[in-house]
């Protein structure tokens, strides 16, 4: 990976798209649990969507090449977590208060504007994950900025939306879809692009998604957030990535991105640099099924003995290499152009000249098609396409317009992120206002009421809960720094809340970040202990049950059994500690044992006696009682004497 | 800022810059609000395609902007569809409400609804391989505007189309909300079809991409096409898009607020499934109106197209005055179709009313507010005194469909005959047997 520098000079720009779902109580437009649902009683059906017109005629693309495809949708509506509104046959109900409450409390905290009248909007999306054919969204804030780690990141827009359905299993032409996720409420948060390089990109993400987790009323868990990516280079192209999932996968996909617009700015100039023009890729496709009818390769077979399979080639004169062209790890321009032609055309796929002979076809039909084309084998290229003719048609012309518009360099694209962090091409960018009002909801005033209650939710920036950490809950800066950034922050308030001050902060925290970790070190299942547990644990600690230095021995001993009672367990093992009167009965036990170097050293003996005491006591009797009852019985022993 | 000028600045359709007092700079396209909204705050559709409100107060400044242009919102317009259009079946489409296919203008949020058969054909290309369609549009309201004299401007329109060409099968497009009623009364006036007459609605408006209405229109069409010559009812079976059911119009009834399957028989079964899917119909009673045993002179007849709105619909309830039956006679009120409960009953203290009303000339019929199930005026000794007051019962015709029936008798016939017609079975309103099958199964929880 390229130096901070590096990542300037080439201009990299990103915009983040924060989605998070939010812990309300019912759904975004129901009054449907926020939960995900697995087994129990569902109901299914089936449907299709049909792409809606504009005044001027246009339909959206994606959409409608969805529809063309014939494709069926097949809802599962679980009945916990799923009603008529999921399954489209009831109108939205009002939007969710409290999803618009946490999401301008979260948009105070980053000097985001609240709108004065909230009005719901659709978004078409018809890949069938809303049953409605869209996704209801509101924007609820304006503008602001955070700050984080001293650079200044611009907000543009804080959005309330509802959560697409959750992908279930595709068969043939039909796509199944899980009704639980839909109308979960989500935030998205989108920043300006003010990011400049991968690692700042995890950096802004992990700083919101603190500030989201703070508001300890955001949802955890996998899927429960999800980014998109806006990157730019310069002289390249604002792209969109979609659905990144894992915050250690966001510089990557970042970073793979700015090579790949690096990359075609690259083979821009290659071009040029090889005298063809733009005017010079002509869609001229040419049959080459005689030549390829009996030919070996399986694919060609198969899709040739479709009704109306032909074979169709378009010769690129001085293209030599370029399809070969590597843009990102293992995808070439060869592969962006086979994504088109998927898209455009509905193929499965195209072979271009740079890797073949190869598939089954033979050195021998590649000549002849090169002789079918008019080309020259060292120096041109071309793309073949087997299939129904008018698929391989629609293929082949989408594939002439890529070519084209490598020319221009980086285009205008929605691309989805794969598992490596790169991506592939998903749909030309929507434009901007696929967007209409939803007319069954009304608009929603923000009214003061609404701004107070969004007040008490506002989270405090990581910086500040680090800083209440420190300074009223007298945590080490350390302690305090991991805790904001950790996964049981939450698990730390709630324990520090139910324990009124019984347990000091610090004896919580560490149990949390650093005991349970070195446990887990240890090779002990922690994983299993839930909270109600560890709260018993402290509890015993505050009872005077069990002396601290037995927590982390007892925590052991529920990872062994997460289902005991912790009291029980304690007891068993001998971790209860004593009563006072069974510590001093040792402690005078253990000063008559060292009669003869009390006799020796006085009240110096002290340290001596004390590690004797700790041995036999520890985990059994706090350390200050075992430290007062010598302090007592030994100065009772040395009057004794005197 | 002068209040005129910054009123002027804030109309819909200009493009302007407002500077907000909350610290905002906004550009955007100023719509045009709907009446009901609050007239404090304007709406502003953002670049980014969101609209958000402003309230006016909040403005302190505003900029108009020039040279914005209306932008492309999606980049694609799809190549007309050259499907070859089958001579055959003719379907022609009238139009009364609600909109089959519409066109959204997502700059403004504007729906327009598509009228034109050759602009539908574009946007429902399925349907140039059913048939050959024609259309128009006779009126365009809200369904819950329906009443009987517009029944009869229907009926005469319709009556006037089989005239012209008695083998052209009739669609009627309806809102959803009173699209029974008007198949009950198209059941009674065009008696004897000579064509199919399908009437659909759809229960998700067109501007969405989810609506039902272009999959109810392929039904109906394939309906059309092979249906028997008598007023059906065209929409989703299930919630699905599996299939869809035809029901006989006078035994169909809206039986949801907002469901695609609203639309059921009651106390009946279908007339057939349709699968559009794969065209598949499945007729599912044999007591129809087969076109091709039907005479089609027949439509020459001196045709029954009226309707009375002298006729009321009175549900029963505990606790009402008979006092409001002596005021629908009063108000010149020819027929009262009683809502009664179980098998058709009203409290004691009504029945003198009734007693009166009939007197009077007024035609008093009893059908029951349970829906399923037949009226029976013998079996307890109020039902007994009712027939005495001269009470007519209804059997187990819908309420609806006994309103609209007992309409079109007074519309067109004297009292006495109407008496007699409310009696006869005309248009399947009697359903003659009853099944155990036909009443639904309610959810009980079962696993």
């Amino acid at each position: 990976m390229e130096a901070q520098n590096d990542w300037k000079k080439l201009g990299l720009r990103v915009g983040l798209e924060i989605h998070q779902q939010l812990k309300t109580s019912k759904k975004l437009f129901c009054n449907c649990p926020v939960t995900l649902v697995e087994g129990g009683m569902e109901d299914v059906f089936e449907r299709s969507l049909r792409p809606t017109r504009s005044e001027l005629g246009e339909v959206d693309i994606a959409a409608y090449f969805e529809w063309q495809k014939g494709r069926i949708y097949e809802y599962h509506a679980p009945r916990e977590a799923s009603c008529l509104v999921e399954a489209d046959e009831e109108p939205p109900h009002m939007l969710n208060r409290e999803a618009v409450e946490i999401a301008l409390g979260i948009g105070m905290a980053m000097n985001s504007n609240p709108v004065d009248e909230i009005h719901v909007m659709r978004k078409i999306v018809i890949d069938g994950s809303n049953t409605t054919g869209f996704q209801r969204t509101a924007l609820v804030a304006l503008g602001g900025e955070i700050n984080v780690n001293g650079k200044k990141i611009g907000i543009q827009t804080i959005c309330v939306e509802e959560d697409a359905a959750r992908k279930g299993e595709d068969r043939d032409r039909v796509s199944s879809y899980i009704l639980d996720r839909l109308g979960i409420p989500l935030i998205e948060i989108s920043t300006a692009p003010d990011i400049q390089s991968p690692e700042e990109v995890s950096e802004v993400a992990s700083w919101i998604g603190t500030l989201l987790r703070l508001t300890g009323k955001v949802r955890r868990g996998i899927g429960t957030i999800r980014q998109d990516l806006n990157i730019s280079i310069a002289g390249g192209e604002k792209v969109e990535i979609k659905g990144v999932q894992e915050l250690d996968l966001l510089p990557k996909a970042v970073a793979l991105e700015a090579m790949r617009q690096k990359r075609l700015l690259e083979l821009r100039e290659e071009l040029r640099r090889r005298g063809i023009d733009k005017e010079d890729i002509i869609f001229t496709p040419v049959d080459v099924t005689n030549i390829l009818k009996s030919s070996k390769s399986k694919v060609v077979e198969k899709n040739l003995s479709k009704p109306g399979g032909k074979a169709l080639a378009i010769l690129l004169k001085k293209f030599k290499g370029m399809l070969g062209y590597e843009l990102q790890p293992n995808r070439r321009f060869g592969t962006e152009l086979a994504d088109y032609a998927r898209f455009y055309g509905d193929v499965k796929g195209l072979f271009h000249g740079d890797e073949l002979p190869g598939y089954g076809i033979t050195e021998d039909e590649v000549r002849k098609v090169y002789d079918a084309l008019g080309g020259d084998p060292e120096k041109d290229n071309f793309i073949l396409i087997v299939d129904e003719e008018e698929k391989a048609l629609k293929s082949l012309k989408a594939v002439v317009e890529r070519i084209r518009a490598a020319f221009d360099g980086v285009p205008r694209e929605t691309r989805a992120v794969l598992p490596d962090g790169t991506s592939k091409f998903m749909r030309p960018q929507p434009g901007a206002a696929r967007m209409y009002p939803e007319t069954d909801i009304p608009p929603i005033p923000v009214t003061k009421e609404i701004l107070e209650k969004a007040k008490a939710l506002k989270p405090p920036t990581p910086e500040e809960k680090r800083k209440y950490y420190e300074e009223h809950l007298g945590l080490s800066s350390n302690l305090a720094e991991q805790l904001v950034g950790s996964e049981q922050q939450e698990t730390f308030e709630r324990l520090y809340e139910r324990l009124h001050g019984s347990v000091d902060a610090t004896t919580i925290a560490s149990l949390l970040l650093v005991h349970m970790i070195s446990i887990k070190r240890e090779g002990f299942s922690i994983e299993k202990i839930g909270e109600e547990k560890l709260f018993r644990v402290l509890e015993l600690f505050s009872e005077g049950k069990i002396a601290k230095e037995a927590i982390p021995e007892l925590i052991k001993l529920l990872a062994q059994r997460p289902e005991a009672d912790p009291l029980e367990l304690a007891q068993k093992a001998g971790l209860l500690t004593m009563s006072e009167e069974e510590v001093r009965a040792i402690v005078k036990r253990i000063i008559r044992e060292n009669e003869r170097i009390i006799k020796e050293r006085g009240e110096r003996a002290k340290s001596l006696l004390m590690g004797a005491a700790m041995k036999e006591l520890r985990g059994k009797a706090q350390g200050s009682l075992v430290s007062r009852l010598i302090d007592e019985e030994l100065s009772n022993y040395l009057k004794k004497q005197v | 800022m002068a209040e005129n000028r910054k009123a002027d600045l804030l109309s819909p359709g200009n493009f302007v810059r407002i500077f907000t007092k909350s610290g905002m700079v906004l550009e955007g396209l100023i719509l045009q609000r709907y009446e009901i909204f609050d007239p404090d705050y304007i709406t502003l559709k953002l670049d980014n395609g969101y609209n958000i409100g402003i309230r006016i107060e909040n403005i302190s400044r505003i900029e108009e902007l020039h040279g914005a242009e209306r932008r492309h919102t999606v980049e694609f317009v799809p190549e007309s569809f050259q499907a070859e259009v089958k001579k055959g079946k003719r379907i022609h489409i009238l139009a009364t409400g609600g909109t089959i296919a519409s066109k959204i203008d997502y700059l403004t949020g504007g729906v327009t609804p598509i009228l034109k058969t050759e602009e539908l054909l574009e946007v429902i290309p399925e349907l140039r391989s059913i048939a050959d369609f024609s259309s128009e549009v006779l009126m365009s309201i809200f369904s819950e505007n329906m009443n009987p004299a517009r029944w009869e401007n229907i009926s005469k329109r319709v009556y006037e189309l089989l005239r012209e060409e008695p083998d052209r099968s009739i669609l009627i497009t309806h809102g959803t909300d009173t699209l029974g009623y008007t198949a009950a009364a198209l059941s009674f006036s065009i008696g004897s079809p000579s064509s199919p007459i399908v009437l659909l609605g759809s229960q998700r408006s067109s501007d969405r991409p989810s609506s039902d209405s272009a999959f109810n229109l392929i039904a109906a069409s394939l309906y059309a096409k092979e249906g028997p010559c008598e007023v059906a009812v065209v929409m989703h079976g299930e919630s699905g898009d599996s299939y869809a059911l035809a029901h006989r119009g006078t035994r169909v009834r809206k039986m949801h607020s907002s469901r695609r399957d609203a639309f059921q028989s009651i106390s009946s079964i279908p007339i057939a499934k349709i699968e559009p899917r794969s065209g598949k119909i499945t007729f599912l009673r044999d007591d129809v109106r087969k076109c091709d045993s039907v005479d089609k002179g027949k439509m020459n007849e001196e045709p029954k197209l009226k309707f009375s709105d002298k006729i009321f619909l009175l549900k029963f309830f505990p606790g009402m005055p008979g006092d409001v039956i002596d005021f629908l006679v009063e108000k010149g009120f020819k027929g009262i179709v009683i809502e009664g409960t179980g098998l058709g009953h009203v409290s004691e203290n009504v029945i003198e009313s009734i007693r009166n009303a009939v007197e009077r000339g007024t035609i008093v019929t009893m059908t029951t507010q349970c829906l399923f199930g037949s009226v029976n005026l013998n079996v307890y000794s109020t039902g007994r005194l009712l027939q005495k007051a001269g009470v007519i019962g209804l059997g187990n015709m819908l309420p609806e469909t006994a309103y609209v029936k007992l309409s079109w008798a007074l519309g067109n016939f004297g009292e006495e005959e109407a008496r007699n017609i409310m009696l006869r079975n005309i248009a399947g309103e009697y359903e003659e047997r009853e099944l155990m099958s036909f009443y639904p199964r309610w959810y009980h929880g079962e696993v």
